[in-house]
């Protein structure tokens, strides 16, 4: 058992941040897709990841693409991306970057509008005013259904808490108030540390589940990243006080991201009355 | 990213259930929680089966992998925890394995893994809790013996112990002396005359620990492991063990419980209530992924040769709280029967009150995450 990156794994994490870092500005950014990122993407192997090298892939299995998908998580990359990455086997163009894929997710369908292709039934879609001025989502009624994509959800909201926390502790080691830093103050710092244990919490989870692919670790993995999401944006919002229930700071962005993504591919009440049900099962 | 077992530590796990499925089955009753003669009697002869059947030292020597299958298979097969042994195993033996002269190697070490000596961790002062550091009780030199006076709190297994491992203050604070320094490890012969132990009753009804009263107590000066005044980073050897693997067995434990509270609120017609259905949900996907954790820390531990990390306080402070929400849920499954003190949940239920109080209180690990790999600057 070693239950840590190998250092593959490292140098794919770091790439793709790298690959990622400064590629788009959260301010300037649309519910448009920067079709040239999307294609660099397809480029570097983010959507062919998993597909055989001979269908032209890259070979490789659930964990790395966990990995990826945290790094997208970090920065809040707008677009359909897990919905693409699952269609790269399918749909042509998908795994290149060329084409954008959507797909019906229970009883949203994110990028409608923007997607070339769209997977599902979506007669009768009516969209909403997102919450998440990133993300434009149309309701159906509901399919249920298509939950593919929970793990991936579940590695974004990972990127998006591990981010928020940092954010969060770099925020409180420079804002001084009473004449000393904020981060100071046990109130921050208790806020700060619990931030840490939710985010290594869902880490574990995350990464377990894309070891084993087993569905009941993938449902306590998307529990959990959506809890850690949430309530990480929530609390580094309160790290950055009156700054953070501004526009201009990126705080709200991850913050809706992560109500968004935690109804997309499990929710939470299915997860959960899923891992209550197996406890009732003979050990 | 392997959670897969190598086959050298598969063959450990194999011949570990077979050793277990050989020997549990002939195990006398426990004894009483309220029985501390009987339970350190218990306790001590499961120590001396392990040692002879090659496993007394799993603690210290094993790899870190070995020591996870152990306490993963030790608990699901329901043997006997480490008990009174507690002190002895994981405290004071690793931190004389690592710390002692080859002599007091030699003497304190085959004694605890064979059973036959139990050790009681005298660290906790009335005013020195949280803030180990601020210990009072003196010990002078007078020859070649330490005199040592002052007071202990919170000294589990004093009752039964036959040594403990003491921390002293050999030189006062003062500005050129901060509290961290001019502390002193020394192991106490707990029938030296000057000792009085007085058992304290916990709100579970027990006497798991004590509180100590040392008046001119003489240890020889040959009990001081580590350099006089240089106890504190003795001590923190001993602490980085109790972080390391200390709750693998409980994690176990909780995820078996877990499964009992789903099914007897089955049985007892809780289960339609959705409430209760998705807290435990709930429930099992945390104690899945605290699991999962450990696997990582473990594999942390592995790579960087045995030392724990820091994921041990991030664990503890998750860790500490679901076993409080775990019992607070059987409570609930339970109705009034939780009431009821013949019921063993109930008495878990309890004593999970300690878990955000001992080995440093939940705040203070918050603290500990904040400062230390947070990088926060310190404060108050």
């Amino acid at each position: 058992m070693d239950f840590q990156l190998d250092d593959d794994q490292q140098a794919l994490k770091a790439g793709m941040r790298r690959l990622l870092e400064g590629r788009f500005s959260l301010r300037d950014a649309t519910d448009r897709i920067d079709r040239a990122l999307w294609r660099e993407l397809g480029d570097a192997g983010f959507f062919s990841l998993a597909l055989p090298e001979a269908e032209g892939g890259v070979g490789l299995g659930l964990p790395e693409a966990v990995l990826v998908f945290e790094e997208a998580g970090r920065v809040l990359l707008p677009g359909p991306a897990v919905a693409t990455f699952l269609a790269a086997g399918d749909v042509p163009g998908a795994a290149t970057g060329e084409a954008v894929v959507t797909a019906v997710d229970g009883a949203l369908v994110p990028w409608l509008e923007e997607a070339d292709v769209v997977q599902g039934d979506t007669s009768g879609a009516v969209p909403l005013r997102s919450v998440d001025p990133l993300t434009p989502l149309h309701r159906v009624p509901d399919a249920g259904g298509l939950d593919r994509g929970a793990l991936l959800y579940a590695a974004e909201q990972l990127g998006s808490a591990a981010h928020t926390c940092e954010t969060a502790v770099q925020y409180a080691r420079q804002r001084e108030q009473f004449g000393r830093p904020i981060g100071a103050f046990q109130a921050v710092k208790h806020l700060c540390a619990q931030m840490l244990v939710r985010a290594e919490l869902a880490r574990g989870a995350v990464y377990a589940a894309a070891v084993t692919g087993d569905r009941l670790e993938v449902s306590a993995a998307k529990l959990l990243a959506d809890d850690a999401a949430v309530r990480n944006a929530r609390d580094c919002l309160q790290v950055h006080g009156g700054m953070g229930f501004t526009w201009e700071s990126e705080v709200h962005l991850h913050l809706k991201r992560a109500w968004v993504r935690a109804e997309l591919g499990r929710s939470a009440r299915a997860a959960e009355e899923e891992l209550a049900e197996a406890l009732t099962e003979a050990p | 990213m392997d959670l897969t077992y190598t086959d050298e530590e598969e063959a450990f796990r194999a011949g570990l259930r077979d050793w277990l499925s050989l020997v549990l089955p002939e195990l006398p009753a426990k004894p009483s929680p309220q029985d501390w003669p009987g339970r350190r009697a218990y306790d001590t002869a499961w120590q001396r089966l392990l040692y002879d059947a090659g496993y007394g030292e799993v603690h210290w020597d094993a790899s870190p992998t070995q020591r996870l299958i152990f306490l993963e298979e030790t608990e699901k097969a329901g043997a006997p925890y480490v008990g009174a042994n507690f002190v002895g195993l994981l405290h004071a033996g690793p931190t004389i394995a690592s710390e002692g002269t080859p002599e007091q190697r030699d003497r304190w070490l085959p004694p605890v893994l064979r059973g036959d000596e139990v050790w009681c961790q005298g660290f906790s002062e009335p005013d020195a809790g949280s803030d180990l550091a601020s210990l009072r009780t003196r010990a002078w030199r007078d020859g070649d013996h330490y005199v040592v006076s002052g007071s202990k709190i919170w000294t589990s297994h004093a009752e039964v112990a036959d040594w403990c491992e003491l921390l002293v203050r050999t030189t006062p604070v003062s500005e050129s002396v901060p509290k961290h320094r001019g502390i002193t490890w020394l192991a106490m012969p707990m029938d030296a005359p000057g000792i009085t132990v007085r058992p304290l009753r916990t709100l579970a009804g027990s006497t798991e620990f004590a509180e100590m009263f040392l008046d001119d107590v003489r240890v020889p000066v040959a009990n001081r492991v580590g350099e006089e005044n240089d106890g504190w980073r003795v001590t923190m050897v001993t602490l980085s063990y109790e972080r390391g693997t200390a709750f693998v067995g409980e994690v176990v434990a909780c995820r078996r419980v877990l499964g009992e509270l789903a099914r007897e609120a089955r049985d007892n017609g809780r289960w339609d209530d959705p409430a209760l259905r998705r807290r435990l949900g709930r429930l099992n996907a945390e104690f899945s992924a605290l699991w999962r954790l450990t696997q990582w820390n473990v594999s942390e531990a592995q790579r960087t040769g045995g030392v724990p990390g820091v994921g041990g306080s991030v664990f503890k402070l998750r860790y500490s709280h679901a076993r409080q929400e775990l019992y607070d849920a059987a409570a609930e499954v339970l109705g009034t029967g939780a009431l009821d003190l013949a019921h063993e949940w109930t008495l878990d239920r309890l004593s999970s009150l300690s878990y955000t109080i001992a080995a440093g209180t939940s705040q203070i690990q918050q603290n500990i995450v904040a400062e230390r790999i947070l990088g926060l600057p310190k404060g108050r």
